[in-house]
């Protein structure tokens, strides 16, 4: 009962802030105390958004950069977790895999682009090839990770019941490394966002990541800011997404 | 346990090396835009550290990254300790950091162009924004898993909310802070890196660019060979840190 009490005032004040902090930038704008060529009001802002999206201008860039991240990401999960189970399945594959992997992992995906580029051309299949190898890294190396950390016990019951090494993956390791897995698709999900806005500013194809850039450019700032506040919508919805969808997977956990 | 034999201890290097063999015999005197054997690769690296451009654009790319670290870390790590401390503070922040955090950091690129132009403050700008809101909630984090008897000891000796800090809170969530430290490190190379990649015309990034557009395969693929050397013995050394200064690991 106090509980409840105490996370609706959490919530009442934490409505308040987000308010506060918009209303101080309202005034900011209000005032002038910022040029509005660089900052443009919230009002103006909301304008250019509900225009975009009333006109379907901002709707259909908005589809081309979800779709890239949504087609990149998920070939990026299938091919991550596919990799991660044959590498993560065997230990012998893990022991002279496993360093090579780890030296590649730091390596920032966006550095590829222009290796990418210079193979394929500034075309939508290499976009779609950088987000897919990019955000396939945090997939595979926490799928070996959750295959490592079977349970030995287990490994040693499936020894014993003679499991193949196919059924060993399906029934006993990827249940145990699908928290793992998933942690990770949360994190090449970002990637995946990341990848595509800046996929599509260096191969200028039609999507929110090219229109910012436009829209900086000619000093829109309005509309800069509206398709900056969807990519962010974006991020948000879709991480959102792939919470509730985690909690829902992991739920025989607890 | 026996000592690895040492096939045991190097097979890790026995598949990259392999890789890099079979490179070299297919690219070999082929004429390519795209591609170059890691011998002339190598050579176009050790040219580049003996003429210094290599350097000058790292140390470009290494101020940007460390810079926006400082800034954006720094009150990220102020904001994570009063968040971590002060449970109201942190229920009042909640929906305004939610909502800002999933912000592509790369978003932020052209705003921060319109705003400064190119260069540094470009750079800083967005590492800053992208490093804030990990230390931020790393460092949150590590000091709610304080032992809280530890702060109930302040609480009695009547410490203030700075001394709270100083003397109980952040030795204790030190080993944490710092993990939360290594890792916003990994990211600002990658942002910044990023950033130099799409928007900003300076630094190891826009040497990627720049070589790929002037078709020298051998001198992109010294860069990404460095840009990877350059994170990868950045976030070993930090993880050698850790381990030395922390051996017993993050208290749990």
């Amino acid at each position: 009962m106090s509980n409840d009490r105490l996370n609706w005032r959490g919530a009442a004040s934490s409505v308040t802030v987000t308010a506060v902090l918009l209303a101080g930038w309202a005034v900011v704008t209000h005032f002038e105390w910022v040029s509005p060529v660089f900052l443009p009001s919230p009002q103006a802002t909301a304008q250019a958004l509900a225009e975009g999206l009333r006109d379907g201008d901002l709707l259909a860039l908005a589809a081309g950069t979800i779709e890239r991240m949504v087609y990149g990401w998920v070939l990026a999960s299938l091919i991550g977790m596919a990799l991660g189970s044959l590498i993560g399945g065997s230990s012998t594959l893990r022991a002279w895999l496993q360093p090579m992997l780890e030296v590649v992992r730091p390596l920032p995906a966006s550095a590829l682009i222009p290796v990418f580029i210079a193979l394929i051309g500034l075309s939508p299949a290499m976009v779609l090839l950088v987000i897919a190898f990019g955000a396939m890294w945090p997939v595979l190396l926490s799928t070996v990770h959750g295959f490592a950390a079977v349970e030995p016990r287990l490994s040693e019951v499936a020894q014993v019941l003679q499991l193949s090494r196919r059924e060993f993956i399906f029934k006993i390791g990827l249940p145990n490394a699908l928290p793992d897995a998933l942690a990770g698709m949360r994190l090449s999900l970002t990637i995946a966002l990341i990848l595509a806005i800046v996929g599509e500013m260096l191969a200028s194809q039609q999507g929110l990541g090219t229109a910012i850039v436009m829209a900086a450019r000619s000093f829109r700032a309005a509309e800069l800011f509206a398709g900056v506040a969807l990519l962010g919508l974006i991020g948000f919805v879709s991480n959102a997404l792939l919470g509730a969808a985690e909690r829902r997977l992991l739920r025989w956990q607890r | 346990m026996t000592n690895p034999t040492p096939l045991q201890r190097w097979r890790g290097g026995v598949v990259p090396l392999l890789l890099l063999v079979a490179a070299e015999w297919c690219l070999h005197g082929v004429q390519s835009d795209a591609l170059a054997p890691p011998t002339r690769v190598l050579a176009s690296l050790w040219e580049g550290l003996h003429d210094g451009t290599l350097l000058g654009a790292s140390a470009q790319t290494l101020l940007a990254a460390v810079g926006g670290l400082a800034i954006g870390g720094g009150l990220g790590l102020l904001m994570g300790l009063w968040l971590g401390l002060a449970r109201h503070a942190a229920a009042a922040a909640a929906l305004s950091v939610e909502l800002l955090r999933p912000l592509p950091s790369m978003a932020l690129a052209p705003i921060a162009l319109l705003v400064f132009g190119f260069g540094y403050r470009l750079e800083l700008f967005v590492v800053a924004f992208t490093c804030f809101f990990p230390m931020l909630l790393l460092t949150q984090a590590a000091v709610r898993s304080v032992e809280p008897r530890l702060l109930e000891v302040a609480q009695v000796l009547g410490f203030s909310v700075g001394e709270r800090a100083a003397k109980i809170v952040l030795p204790a969530a030190l080993p944490r802070v710092f993990v939360a430290f290594r890792l916003s490190v990994g990211i600002a190379l990658v942002v910044a890196v990023t950033t130099e990649i799409a928007t900003n015309p300076q630094g190891l990034g826009y040497g990627l660019i720049a070589a790929q557009q002037a078709l020298a395969p051998e001198r992109m693929l010294a860069l990404l060979v460095w840009v990877g050397l350059l994170g990868w013995g950045l976030s070993a050394g930090l993880l050698a840190l850790e381990r030395r200064w922390f051996r017993q690991g993050a208290p749990a």
